[in-house]
């Protein structure tokens, strides 16, 4: 039997005088995923996702609720879809004749019987998850557009709702605060099961999050999907600008992008000659556990770390390096033996030991407390590189020879 | 055979008819939805929550105006004591110098002035803050948290309106009184006794309800088009943005002062 969609476009339409911004738009989108809308500028996304909260109602179509249509409600049924949903604008929106702590907690003071207590609690909670604690009483003017949308994303939060909704929740943010944003988002759909749907254009880190894929085009669904068949899709247009988002470099390692390992790979079997030795190591961290441990920044401040550690030492070596998941890293060593390329790893084991340990330590002790702190390993697999291996392939085979390379450890806490 | 002139005159009809038609129309939706507006906003005032909002709002209109409506009510009340002065000595009527002092101020120049004033301080900082918080999407922002922005925006605003200008109503009446007193007998030299006599025997129930009531129409006046300016300025086609704004907040002003005139001789009409 087919799964209800949490959410459903039906023939949405949508105009605005001559324009039509959404044509016969139809999309499901399911419950516990991460939904992620990519379009050109006014391709109609916003507008879609603003059709969902019900702040625009379609021409024609319906949009449906767990199967039902949302115009066909009675009012109690309505009052628990919105209750439901949380949004994230664009621009924030933040009531700015209010303080941070304000802001955050008028949704609950509005619309719950909490106490005084219970709120505070929880929307201090909130901006301490956000790190905006030292925040709590200026106002929105007073803060950086990279605050204030945290703060945003706190308000939308704080209510602990079922679907949110981001509008673009990581423009203005600096690499590592975007990665923290959409670690955040994944760490929080986890924890608290809510489905997310959110207008992003941050490649690749919000494909590794993305359980589906929806890109509008021309006011039109141009595909749907999850990212493997999005890249892989046959439609000229859409491929062009998917992998014109992507770019050369991963903004926060400073690793390549997917699209230029793959090129960069191609280019190597193509030119390599058949008893070249070839080699290949994935390095990955366990960033889920380190970010339910020391939170979202230090997590994306320990991936950063081993990103750039990978790129300077295998980069000199002639190898190249790009993130195939959120905190794997596969690195490709040429005309290397699987022994080499073992001793390479080794030495970069020491290496990232040495030199990143007290970076590592620092972060810790900051999130944790000095005196207090929590390991975290790395670990790496090699395989040797067959003929004809594509580059999922080469992945399982490091997999299976994964090992602890390194350790950050101490005598107490958990561990990663 | 039809003459040019004929023809001439036939086509000015065919435009002028449309024309009128189509404002008549846009009128009619207008009041229509400024109706609409005003019955969500008075159902609202008595939901749950309001009370906070409607004290804020009591002291940004009520308490932070009397200042400036109180100082208005003195100078008023000093022209009228000597303008009345020089006219009731012509003929020997100095005497009802009271009596026409506070029959002026609290029947008509009372609620009028304050009104006015309210709406230059007051309505202004409405349509103007109402519709920055439409133009930056505050308002949507507020909807997509489940909060009703007429609830939280605009009826705590009609309420506290309703509470304060009868309140600085009266506030204007009294200084005006002691400002008619000022200058009729401190300056002028109007027996004492017979001023305050006279406003005590002239002043009826009447004349205090009908200022009132003017002052309970005038509130609603008032706020209701400075938040109904604001809170619709993003529908307006005669500009964008902070320009909507401005022109939201003059709309607001100049209306609702033309409205307080036209109101002010219909109410009065009724009560004489």
């Amino acid at each position: 039997m087919e799964t209800i969609p949490l959410i459903e476009f039906r023939n949405v339409t949508k105009q605005f005088g001559d324009k039509t911004v959404l044509d016969r738009v139809n999309v499901k989108i399911y419950e516990n995923q991460i939904t992620t809308i990519i379009g050109k500028s006014g391709t109609g996304k916003s507008v879609f996702l603003k059709h969902i909260i019900g702040l625009l109602q379609p021409d024609e179509g319906t949009i449906l609720f767990q199967g039902k249509p949302i115009d066909e409600m009675k009012r109690a049924e309505k009052e628990e879809y919105r209750k439901a949903i949380a949004y994230l604008f664009q621009n924030n929106a933040l009531l700015d004749s209010m303080t941070v702590f304000g802001n955050v907690a008028l949704p609950l003071q509005q619309t719950t019987d909490l106490s005084r207590k219970e709120i505070e609690h929880r929307v201090l909670k909130r901006l301490e998850d956000l790190e905006l604690s030292e925040s709590s009483r200026k106002y929105p003017s007073e803060l950086s557009g990279g605050m204030q949308k945290r703060v945003a994303l706190a308000r939308a939060l704080v209510t602990d709702p079922k679907i949110v909704l981001f509008d673009e929740p990581t423009t203005g943010q600096d690499p590592i605060r975007k990665n923290m944003i959409l670690s955040m988002i994944t760490h929080y759909r986890r924890k608290f099961g809510f489905t997310a749907v959110l207008i992003s254009h941050d490649i690749p880190d919000v494909f590794f999050i993305s359980d589906r894929i929806i890109v509008l085009w021309k006011g039109s669904v141009g595909f749907q999907g999850t990212y493997e068949e999005a890249m892989n899709l046959k439609l000229p247009l859409i491929n062009e600008f998917l992998r014109s988002l992507e770019g050369l470099q991963d903004e926060l390692t400073g690793l390549l992008s997917r699209e230029a390992f793959r090129v960069h790979y191609t280019a190597m079997l193509g030119s390599a000659a058949p008893a070249m030795g070839l080699s290949a190591a994935v390095f990955s961290v366990r960033l889920n556990l380190v970010h339910e441990a020391l939170g979202p920044l230090a997590a994306v401040e320990v991936l950063k770390a081993l990103g750039e550690y990978t790129n300077k030492r295998f980069n000199s070596l002639g190898g190249f390096s790009a993130r195939h998941s959120r905190d794997q890293i596969l690195t490709i060593f040429p005309h290397t033996t699987t022994n080499e390329a073992k001793e390479m790893v080794q030495g970069f084991a020491r290496e990232l030991q040495q030199e990143a340990h007290e970076g590592i330590q620092n972060i810790v002790e900051a999130t944790v407390g000095a005196g207090k702190c929590f390991d975290i390993y790395i670990r790496a697999g090699i395989t040797e590189i067959g003929p004809a291996d594509e580059i999922e392939r080469i992945i399982e085979k490091a997999e299976e020879n994964q090992e602890i390379i390194a350790t950050f450890r101490c005598d107490t806490g958990g561990s990663a | 055979m039809t003459e040019p002139g004929s023809l001439q005159r036939s086509n000015n009809l065919s435009l002028i008819f449309p024309a009128i038609g189509r404002w008549t129309m846009l009128l009619i939706g207008n009041l229509g939805a400024v109706a609409i507006f005003f019955s969500l906003s008075l159902v609202h005032i008595f939901r749950r929550k309001q009370l906070s909002e409607i004290v804020k709002q009591v002291f940004f209109i009520g308490a932070r105006s009397s200042l400036i409506v109180m100082l208005v009510g003195l100078f008023t009340g000093m022209v009228l004591g000597l303008q009345l002065f020089y006219t009731l000595i012509r003929f020997g009527s100095v005497g009802a110098l009271g009596s026409a002092v506070s029959l002026s101020l609290i029947r008509e120049l009372g609620p009028v002035l304050t009104a006015i004033m309210i709406t230059a301080r007051a309505g202004s900082a409405m349509a103007a803050e109402i519709g920055i918080l439409r133009i930056s999407e505050q308002i949507d922002a507020l909807y997509s948290m489940r909060i009703d922005p007429v609830r939280y925006l605009i009826s705590p605003r009609i309420a506290a309106s309703i509470i304060s200008f009868p309140l600085l109503t009266s506030f204007f009446d009294l200084v005006g009184i002691v400002g008619g007193y000022l200058t009729g007998v401190f300056l002028m030299g109007a027996n004492a006794g017979s001023y305050f006599y006279r406003v005590q025997s002239a002043l009826t129930m009447v004349d205090v309800r009908g200022g009132f009531i003017k002052s309970l129409v005038f509130a609603v006046i008032v706020s209701c088009i400075c938040c109904y300016q604001g809170y619709f300025c993003h529908m307006r086609t005669d500009g964008y943005g902070a320009k909507a704004v401005g022109l939201a907040t003059i709309a607001a002003v100049v209306l609702s002062c033309v409205l307080i005139l036209i109101a002010d001789y219909v109410v009065t009409s009724f009560l004489m």
